[in-house]
C-alpha cells in the first residue's frame, strides 16, 4: 500500500443540520486509523474546530436533514464551496427519525412539545426571532442541492468515512462493501 | 431444460422460470414471488430478458431451449431503480424498524449496492393500525406486494388482508364492518400473520429480538441465502 503524503491535504468540512451528532461521533469512532488520517486531511468549517464560516473545501460531509431555514442556508454554503459534497447518514439520506414528523402537521407538533406535552410548563410556542423558521416538512438534503456521494447508515460505520476519504485521495467513486452498507 | 444466465435449469410442465430457477437453487431476486403461493407479478423485481423482451419471471413460463438471462448489468440497474422506487413510495426508516437486519426489501437494497433513494421520498400519509390485540400493522412500510392477501386467502382460507384503491391510492386494507384489523377473525397463527417480507404486519410483543451484526441478512446477502423471515427458521429457499 503505498503512503505516500499527497502533495496538498484533502481539506474537509463538516456540519450538523437536522441530526444527532451521531454520523459525527461515528467519524471519530476509527480509532488508531485516525492517526495517518491527519497526514492526509485537514478540517476547515466543523463542530471538531470550531471554524464558523466554510471556506473551499473538497469534501463536505453533511450530517442531518432539513428540519429549518438555517440548515437550507448551511448546505447551500457547504454546496457552493465543496468540491464532493456527501450525505452523511440516514437522516441527510431520507430524512431518518427527525422526519418522522411529517406524519404530522408543524402546528400539531409545536403544540405537542411547548403546549400540550406531559411535564410542560409555561406553556407557550417559542417566537423569538433568532430561532430559525422550522420547515413544513422534513426533507433529505437531495430535494435541495446535487449530492455527490451518499454514505447510508444511523450512523454509518467509521470504516465508511475512512473508504470515503480513500477514494477521494485516489480520485475515484467510493466503495462501501456489504459489511458497511447499513440502513441502521 | 433452459439456460439462465449459462447454466442448464430443469423444469416440469406449468413452472415458471422464477419457479424452476427457485428448484434448481438459482437466486432471481423478488420480494413478492413465494413458492407456496401464487404468482403475483407486481414487484417486477425478478425481470429477466428472453428472447430480446424483458419479462418478470415469476408470471413467464419455462420453456424448453429458452437463453434466459438475469445477471446483467441492464437488469442490476433497473431492479436498483425499481427497489429505490419502492422505498422513496413510503416512509422507511431503519433505523427504528423492527425488522431492520431481518427486512427482505432492505436485503435487496444492501445486495444491490442501493446507497439512497434516486427519487424524491413521496412521504405518504397512511393510517397505522393498533386495534388487534396480538397484531400491529405498520403501512408506512407495506410494499403492496399482496403476499398476506393471498397466504389469508390460499392458506387461511379467510381473506383478511387484501389491497384497496388504485395506483398510488393502493393500500392494505381489511375486510371487516369499520375496515380494522381488530374486528376481522385475524389471529397470531394465521399464516398470514407470518409473510410479510418488510415490517409491516408485526406481533405487539417480542420485537428486536437479535443485536445488530447477528440478524439475517447482517452477513450473508440474500442473494446466497435467499428470501427469509427470520421466523421461518430458515427454510429451503435458495
Ligand atoms: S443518521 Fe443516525 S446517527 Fe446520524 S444524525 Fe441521523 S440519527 Fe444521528
Ligand atoms: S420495512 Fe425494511 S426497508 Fe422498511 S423501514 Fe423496515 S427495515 Fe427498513
Ligand atoms: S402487509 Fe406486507 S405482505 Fe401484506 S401487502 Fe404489505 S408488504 Fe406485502
Amino acid at each position: 500500500m503505498n503512503h505516500s503524503v499527497p502533495a496538498r491535504k484533502v481539506r474537509v468540512a463538516t456540519c450538523s443540520l437536522a441530526g444527532c451528532f451521531g454520523c459525527h461521533m461515528s467519524f471519530l469512532d476509527m480509532d488508531e486509523a485516525i492517526v495517518p488520517l491527519i497526514e492526509t486531511i485537514e478540517f476547515d468549517r466543523s463542530p471538531l474546530t470550531d471554524i464558523k464560516t466554510v471556506s473551499q473545501c473538497d469534501i463536505g460531509l453533511v450530517e442531518g436533514g432539513l428540519c429549518n431555514e438555517e440548515n437550507r442556508e448551511v448546505l447551500h454554503q457547504f454546496r457552493q464551496h465543496c468540491t464532493y459534497l456527501v450525505a452523511v447518514g440516514a437522516c441527510a439520506i431520507n430524512g431518518g427519525v427527525p422526519a418522522m414528523r411529517n406524519h404530522f402537521s408543524l402546528q400539531e407538533c409545536l403544540e405537542e412539545s411547548y403546549l400540550n406535552g406531559i411535564g410542560v410548563v409555561d406553556a407557550q410556542i417559542p417566537s423569538d426571532p433568532e430561532l430559525p423558521a422550522l420547515l413544513p416538512k422534513v426533507t433529505p438534503l437531495q430535494t435541495e442541492v446535487k449530492i455527490d456521494f451518499f454514505l447510508p447508515g444511523c450512523p454509518p460505520p467509521a470504516a465508511a468515512f475512512l473508504e470515503l476519504i480513500q477514494a477521494v485521495l485516489e480520485n475515484r467513486e467510493p466503495q462501501l462493501n456489504y459489511t458497511i452498507r447499513r440502513f441502521d | 431444460m433452459f439456460q439462465l444466465d449459462g447454466n442448464p435449469i430443469a423444469f416440469s410442465k406449468g413452472d415458471s422460470i422464477l419457479q424452476a430457477a427457485h428448484k434448481a437453487g438459482y437466486y432471481i431476486p423478488h420480494l413478492c414471488f413465494h413458492p407456496d403461493f401464487k404468482a403475483h407479478g407486481s414487484c417486477r423485481l425478478c425481470v429477466v430478458d428472453v428472447k430480446g423482451k424483458t419479462v418478470s419471471a415469476c408470471t413467464q413460463p419455462a420453456e424448453d431451449k429458452l437463453e434466459v438471462y438475469s445477471d446483467t448489468a441492464e437488469l442490476r440497474q433497473s431492479r436498483l431503480r425499481l427497489i429505490q422506487l419502492l422505498f422513496a413510495e413510503g416512509n422507511h426508516y431503519c433505523p427504528s424498524c423492527e425488522v431492520s437486519g431481518n427486512c427482505q426489501l432492505q436485503a435487496l437494497a444492501y445486495d444491490l449496492g442501493m446507497t439512497h433513494y434516486h427519487y424524491d421520498p413521496f412521504s405518504p400519509l397512511r393510517q397505522q393500525d393498533g386495534s388487534h390485540s396480538q397484531l400491529f400493522i405498520d403501512q408506512d412500510r407495506c410494499i403492496q406486494c399482496d403476499l398476506c392477501g393471498r397466504a389469508s386467502q390460499e392458506q387461511d382460507l379467510k381473506s383478511v388482508y387484501l389491497l384497496a384503491g388504485r395506483g398510488q391510492d393502493t393500500h392494505l386494507a381489511f375486510r371487516s364492518h369499520n375496515g380494522q384489523l381488530g374486528s376481522t377473525n385475524a389471529s397470531m397463527d394465521d399464516r398470514a400473520a407470518h409473510i410479510c417480507p418488510v415490517g409491516c404486519i408485526l406481533p405487539k410483543a417480542g420485537n428486536y429480538p437479535d443485536i445488530a451484526g447477528e440478524r439475517l441478512y447482517d452477513k450473508i446477502p440474500i442473494h446466497t441465502q435467499g428470501n427469509h423471515r427470520r421466523d421461518e427458521g430458515g427454510q429451503d429457499e435458495p
